[in-house]
């Protein structure tokens, strides 16, 4: 690092100096890269072996360099691989996940903006009793809300349907959104809220005039949360919904547990980067928020 | 709006007060519908499955009371003695480990390495994914026939042996190590955030005090950020009780039963053998661990803030 | 023999140069005092000498040895810094004697000088405590405790006053001072504040944008200012700087507020190679209210006439804006003499304590 001025004398230091920062950096980026290998080899063999052919990866087995390449897995993956019977692909499961994830995490998005915004800024006797019970559900395990989540379903005739699943997760979401929404609005002055009563500003308009500008950092972390989340959820979509219906975590679970015989791995390695490309596109582009979200759900 | 502020008749000054009421309500009753919901979803719906637990409920749910016979014949179930045991064995080993990698990493990261962004990208993306996706493409790389074993084969060494997931006694280190691969960069972000949130003087402060960086780590940095630690481990073990997803893709519980879970366990006994009612009590068994886990811990925070209250 | 020697130091992170050739030096047992505006590299340099930033070029010689390579803790040191750094899940004793932990240093030796330098710094009672349980002050003396236990060649400061209220901070100031006389050592202090650099040091170098400005004692900084920017930076109120033009080897004119032209005499002969056009700097304090008295005193008062437009009383002193013609000048009054708004005065410039410098180059004449 430090070069020698020309007419410095000769520093018997400089070398041990040099020679120990170079070994730190060394094992630095030996343990970044040796780490990196384990983490990207599983992706790269799944996006290989997509594109390579069944008979080659049959030969040569999972992992190895591509010596075929094609696109026919992905078209069979998305639109015509059987299961069961059916020989639809994953299309229509993927957009039952769509038609489930996005509702849901607009629904309970907003309300959890309203929730955060409320027991933040126009507290009342009780409101901390409120938030802490809506705490409460982010740790519950879902299994225990599975049989009085089948009960409720069949009374409001939503088994089987995207909408039940919409509604789980909406109830089930709010716990998260108003956290989220309420320890950021908390850090909103409240003298601002303040100077807009003394305005004559009301509830709704200190709403859409001051906290909704605020909002968008919170918003983005709160929406790419539920959108992952709830895309990814299995055991609410294997429940309570079967075949077409399903979401495409139950419909890959089942689309993979098939054959028993010679497995297509070049159709399965295309549906399984179906269902799992949306989180990886959100968390490609919304990254640094993805990062806020998991450290904030965490210092609950 | 301005034509209603323009027109003051007697009758909305009359009105005045019963609007200023409503004005108060609005707040509440914007937050009703969510209350209702959280408390039905919380409190219902855990008693519920409580009232379920002790029923004889079979294929239907049924209210006759049996009291704790659920939860006695559960604990004599042989499965349900493999699931616990394997919680806690999977609990131990997936948080010690995801912390140690974890931990490692945000050091390494924190060293001032180019090209931070990408490296964190690399450790992170496995947490956008599901548990499904993650699952099923280890099970891939877990099977002696397609995945790592036969790799390593093809390269010479033919007698390498890699099939944890074949073997009953292995199969649950399958499942650590997916689970570690899958979160240990989230002990990562949240470590990293920790070291991050350092002082660096503190560091130089021991670079002039003579102190190896190990040192430094040991006795300086990590111990200022220990309530990490604890939020990271609080976290994971939720992760563990509920582990549903990433067993279902992976192992399937097997070989045998060799991998049951509690989640798994209450999902066949609820919606396989129809036996809703020990379901139930399992569901609450699970319960019961994430209480188990997080009331102290919340009783630590708040007696923290606390005590952080009077200090200043 | 000098404690500390620095020899064309240079830093830059790329093209960014932050520090450009600093020549210092520290004699043993001197307190030296690195000051400056924020952004102006002091606290770089101070790192350099710690060795917690590389070495760009040039050389750091700490005794006799050129330490550019060397490690901080080899470097016979001790830092006291900005947040104190004070490690916060130990006791104050273990902040103490963690240092010679990792030095090894034997058990009865630790002891013994925790005691010694506990009891210099009256924080016995507080050695059980841990740093959050401390008050601004204590926190301030147990990092001071840290640095003096080393009792090593040459302590360094960055800014340890600064996060304290301004009460404490004048009375911490005190008690470094006294505790720099009593055990004597080399000294390097970082801080923005001109106050401390002239209460403590027995030299000060005064920097701006990565280099040294004036590297003197704090007299010859205040009265001699080798240019404008250590003029206006040291001293405050700051020094007042009136355009003026030179209308012999011993007189310049000033334009007074009613537009016409003052003549001021020199106290001694400009050189014949001066430019036409100075500056004519003057501190607050040497501006009077003036009377035949007073030129009796000084006879180099030059007088001229000035409106006042604002009184600050502050209770010890006075302090009066005054017009002359496009500017203000502040100056520096005896509450009992003070002007009062609206009143028009005759000032009294002395004018051998005025500097003269040159508006293109900044420097002093």
């Amino acid at each position: 690092m430090a070069e020698v001025a020309p007419n410095a004398r000769f520093d018997p230091e400089e070398a041990a100096a040099t020679r120990r920062h170079f070994w730190s950096r060394f094992l630095v980026y030996a343990v970044l890269t040796l780490f990196a290998v384990v983490y990207l080899v599983p992706l790269l063999v799944v996006i290989f072996n997509s594109l390579r052919e069944q008979s080659e990866i049959a030969r040569n087995g999972l992992i190895s360099v591509p010596r075929s390449f094609r696109f026919d897995a992905w078209a069979q993956a998305w639109g015509s691989y059987c299961v069961s019977g059916t020989c639809e692909g994953m299309k229509r499961n993927f957009f039952n996940s769509l038609a489930m994830t996005i509702p849901a995490t607009i629904i309970s998005t907003i309300l959890g903006a309203m929730n955060g915004y409320i027991l933040s800024k126009w507290r009342f006797r009780g409101s901390e009793l409120i938030f802490n019970l809506m705490l409460l559900g982010v740790f519950m395990p879902g299994q225990i809300s599975l049989m009085p989540w089948a009960f409720l379903l069949g009374k409001l005739g939503l088994t089987n349907s995207t909408y039940g699943l919409v509604l789980i997760h909406v109830v089930q979401g709010i716990s998260f959104t108003t956290l989220f929404c309420r320890n950021f609005y908390v850090s909103i002055p409240d003298d601002l809220i303040k100077a807009a009563r003394i305005d004559g500003a009301g509830f709704w308009r200190i709403f859409r005039k001051i906290i909704l500008p605020l909002s968008p950092p919170i918003l983005i972390v709160t929406v790419i949360w539920q959108f992952t989340g709830i895309w990814n959820e299995y055991l609410f979509g294997v429940v309570f919904t079967s075949g077409q219906q399903q979401p495409i975590t139950a419909a890959l679970v089942a689309l993979t547990a098939g054959g028993t015989t010679a497995r297509a791995y070049d159709v399965m390695s295309a549906a399984v980067l179906i269902g799992a490309l949306p989180p990886l596109l959100i968390y490609l582009f919304g990254g640094k928020y993805f990062v806020r979200g998991l450290t904030q759900g965490a210092i609950k | 709006m301005s034509t209603h502020d323009l027109i003051v008749p007697a009758a909305a000054a009359a009105a005045r007060p019963w609007r200023e009421r409503l004005g108060t309500m609005v707040p509440i009753l914007v937050l009703a519908p969510s209350i209702a919901a959280s408390f039905i979803y919380v409190f219902v719906f855990t008693f519920w499955t409580l009232y379920i637990s002790l029923s004889n409920s079979s294929l239907l749910p049924t209210y006759g009371f049996v009291g704790l016979d659920n939860y006695a014949s559960l604990w004599a179930n042989r499965r349900w003695n493999i699931a616990y045991t394997n919680l806690f064995l999977f609990s131990g080993f997936y948080i010690v480990g995801s912390m140690a990698v974890g931990l490692l990493l945000a050091i390494a990261i924190d060293q001032r390495v180019r090209g931070e962004a990408v490296w964190r990208t690399i450790f992170l993306y496995p947490l956008a994914v599901s548990f499904i996706v993650t699952g099923t493409v280890w099970s891939w790389l877990y099977n002696p026939v397609d995945g790592i074993q036969a790799f390593v084969r093809g390269l010479g060494w033919t007698d390498f042996s890699f099939a944890l997931t074949a073997n009953r006694n292995t199969a649950i280190y399958a499942v650590i190590i997916t689970g570690i691969w899958q979160s240990s960069g989230f002990a990562m972000a949240l470590f990293l955030a920790g070291l991050r949130s350092v002082d660096p003087d503190l560091v130089k402060a021991a670079q002039i005090d003579g102190a190896s960086v190990f040192r430094t780590y040991r006795r300086v940095i990590l111990p200022t950020i220990a309530p990490i630690f604890l939020a990271v481990a609080v976290i994971q073990i939720q992760f563990a009780i509920k582990t549903f997803d990433l067993v279902a893709a992976l192992t399937r519980g097997g070989p045998g039963v060799s991998t049951t879970f509690p989640a798994i366990y209450v999902y066949d006994l609820m919606f396989q053998r129809g036996q809703i009612g020990e379901g139930a009590a399992a569901a609450m068994m699970m319960l019961a661990a994430v209480a188990v886990v997080l009331v102290p811990y919340s009783l630590w925070i708040v007696w923290r803030r606390r005590a952080e209250g009077r200090n200043g | 023999m000098s404690a500390l020697m620095i020899r064309n130091l240079h830093k830059s992170y790329g093209s960014l140069e932050i520090l450009a050739g600093i020549n210092l030096e520290a004699k043993t047992g001197e307190f030296v005092a690195l000051v400056g505006p924020s952004g102006c590299g002091k606290s770089t340099l101070l790192a350099m000498i710690a060795g917690l930033e590389t070495v760009t070029s040039g050389e750091i010689w700490i005794g006799d040895r050129l330490v550019n390579s060397v490690r901080p803790k080899d470097r016979d040191i001790a830092m006291v810094f900005q947040s104190y750094a004070l490690y916060p899940t130990m006791t104050v004793r273990q902040n103490i004697t963690f240092g010679m932990e990792s030095r090894g240093v034997p058990k009865a030796a630790q002891a013994e000088a925790v005691q010694r330098v506990a009891a210099l710094l009256q924080i016995e009672q507080l050695l059980k405590r841990k740093p959050g349980q401390l008050s601004g002050g204590q926190r301030q003396r147990v990092a001071m405790g840290r640095a003096l236990v080393r009792d090593p060649k040459l302590f360094l400061f960055d800014e340890p006053l600064s996060n304290l209220d301004a009460k404490l901070r004048v009375d911490m100031r005190t008690e470094i001072k006294k505790l720099h006389h009593r055990v004597g050592k080399t000294t390097v202090y970082v801080t923005h504040d001109q106050v401390e650099a002239m209460t403590l040091a027995s030299r000060i170098a005064v920097m701006n944008q990565g280099s040294v400005q004036q590297f003197d004692t704090p007299k010859r900084i205040y009265d001699r200012p080798t240019n404008m920017f250590v003029a206006g930076f040291m001293g405050s109120p700051a020094m007042n700087f009136i355009p003026a033009r030179l209308t012999g080897s011993t007189s310049i004119s000033v334009r007074a507020a009613d537009g016409s032209d003052a003549s001021l005499a020199l106290a001694a002969p400009m050189s014949a190679g001066a430019p036409k056009d100075v500056v004519l700097g003057i501190r607050p304090e040497h501006i009077y209210r003036f009377t035949t008295d007073l030129k009796s005193r000084k006879p180099a008062v030059a007088s001229m006439q000035a409106p006042v437009e604002l009184v600050e009383p502050t209770g010890a002193e006075t302090l009066a804006v005054l017009r002359l013609g496009d500017l203000e000048i502040t100056g520096r009054f005896e509450p009992d003499d003070a002007p009062v708004m609206g009143e028009t005065i005759t000032l009294g410039i002395d004018m051998s304590r005025a500097c003269l410098f040159d508006p293109t180059t900044k420097a002093l004449l």
